[in-house]
């Protein structure tokens, strides 16, 4: 029976994972910042996932498990050490930046949006980046942000407010220099 | 601008805010131009950025190097396989026999997965999604009377985010059953009962992901329920777990 089993196993993880691939490839990729270094963490992200499959639980959020998975991939790999030792993780304690005056958005519909928001977001650090993206593009609700990240949810909204406020504010900073 | 409000826009964009908080601010943003106006454009980033960072797709070679490096286990050395193999020749069979009948169960099991999902789809997209609209479950319970050959029982929604829509007769290989539509946030979600004896014995317990929706399905009473849409597997999960309070 042991077999049988594990074909079962096997068929359905690539049956969950595989629809989740086109989006953990954008996020490995906002990530890394580079094709080559993304596959390498997807490809790792999948051979743990394949892996630790046995241990993970039906009926849980897989999506959000990919994603912790990827995520902790990424911050043990060389590129996600740096990327993160700049700013401490969790400065949710230190005061919130100065909301930025005026409204950047109303302007940024006439510029040419999405390039400004590309650049804008490349810069941001890593773990507002992100936030925004689970947030924006996965459309994860707070709870899963907070499985994903393995974070309370009082901290998901208050790093998702300081995320947002960062992003206006080099948006602003953006807008007035061009 | 009610300062009140400006730090929870954001959260009521997400649709994360409390039913409560969701409906004064809604009243609110009726009665505040300034709050209304940064509400718009606050969604218009929100827009923007999502579109935005869809930005990175995967080479469709790696992708398929990544498909065949899950999809097939580990290779053995050619000896112990060949070792293997000789020794389990008798053995393989059998289990090859088990492993096709399961296999065949587990797909009769997606077959209907997603034949649910087309009947969910089909909802959505109808012009006329419901036949009998209430909100009221001591209305749309009656109506199913003699329309399907089986009752059953639906959960007060008083103190959860759900709202019931309504509810229309569906088929699933040629049995009638009852669709009820449920709405949470801006999220649709269908609920189908259909008679135990229709359908395969294989259908799993608790929430699943299938082609983007979310899942749940079990028996009880004869009856085999499934929840299914795009709302979070929370929401699907409580959703499941009101129904089946209400049916014992």
């Amino acid at each position: 029976m042991e077999v049988a089993d594990q074909r079962v196993t096997v068929a359905t993880f690539e049956e969950l994972a595989m629809p989740l691939f086109d989006q953990l490839y954008n996020f490995a990729h906002w990530l890394t910042q580079d094709r080559a270094e993304a596959e390498d963490l997807v490809q790792e992200t999948y051979a743990k996932a394949l892996k630790g499959f046995s241990s993970f639980q039906l009926g849980t959020n897989f999506r959000a498990w990919m994603y912790r998975i990827l995520r902790n991939t990424f911050l043990t790999s060389r590129t996600g050490l740096k990327a993160t030792a700049m700013v401490p993780i969790d400065s949710e304690d230190a005061p919130e930046l100065p909301a930025p005056t005026g409204t950047p958005e109303t302007v940024l519909i006439e510029k040419s949006q999405q390039q400004l928001l590309q650049q804008v977001l490349e810069v941001l650090p890593v773990h507002f980046r992100e936030i925004l993206l689970l947030c924006e593009v996965e459309e994860m609700s707070y709870q899963e942000i907070a499985d994903t990240l393995s974070i309370p949810i009082g901290t998901v909204m208050s790093r998702l407010s300081r995320a947002r406020k960062a992003l206006r504010a080099s948006l602003q900073q953006k807008l007035v220099r061009t | 601008m009610a300062d009140v409000w400006t730090e929870k826009l954001d959260t009521y964009l997400d649709g994360e805010l409390s039913a409560s908080e969701m409906r004064e601010l809604d009243a609110h943003l009726r009665t505040c131009p300034d709050c209304a106006a940064e509400v718009l454009s606050r969604l218009q980033l929100k827009r923007a950025l999502q579109s935005a960072a869809k930005r990175y797709t995967a080479n469709a070679d790696f992708r398929n190097r990544l498909r065949r490096q899950i999809a097939s286990p580990q290779q053995r050395t050619p000896i112990r396989l060949w070792l293997a193999a000789a020794a389990a020749l008798a053995v393989i069979v059998v289990i090859g026999l088990l492993a096709i009948s399961l296999r065949q169960q587990q797909m009769a099991g997606q077959h209907i997965f997603r034949e649910i999902a087309d009947l969910h789809v089909a909802t959505l997209a109808s012009s006329n999604p419901v036949d009998v609209i209430s909100t009221d479950r001591h209305t749309v319970k009656p109506w199913f009377q003699g329309k399907i050959p089986f009752s059953f029982n639906l959960p007060e929604l008083q103190n959860s985010e759900f709202t019931l829509v309504g509810g229309r007769v569906t088929y699933l290989d040629q049995t009638p059953g009852a669709e009820l539509i449920y709405q949470i946030r801006k999220h649709q979600i269908s609920v189908f009962i259909f008679p135990e004896r229709a359908l395969p014995e294989s259908l799993t317990s608790g929430v699943q992901r299938r082609d983007t929706f979310n899942v749940e399905s079990w028996r009880e009473q004869g009856l085999q329920y499934f929840v299914i849409g795009d709302a979070g597997s929370d929401d699907i999960g409580n959703l499941a777990n009101l129904l089946k309070k209400a049916a014992t």
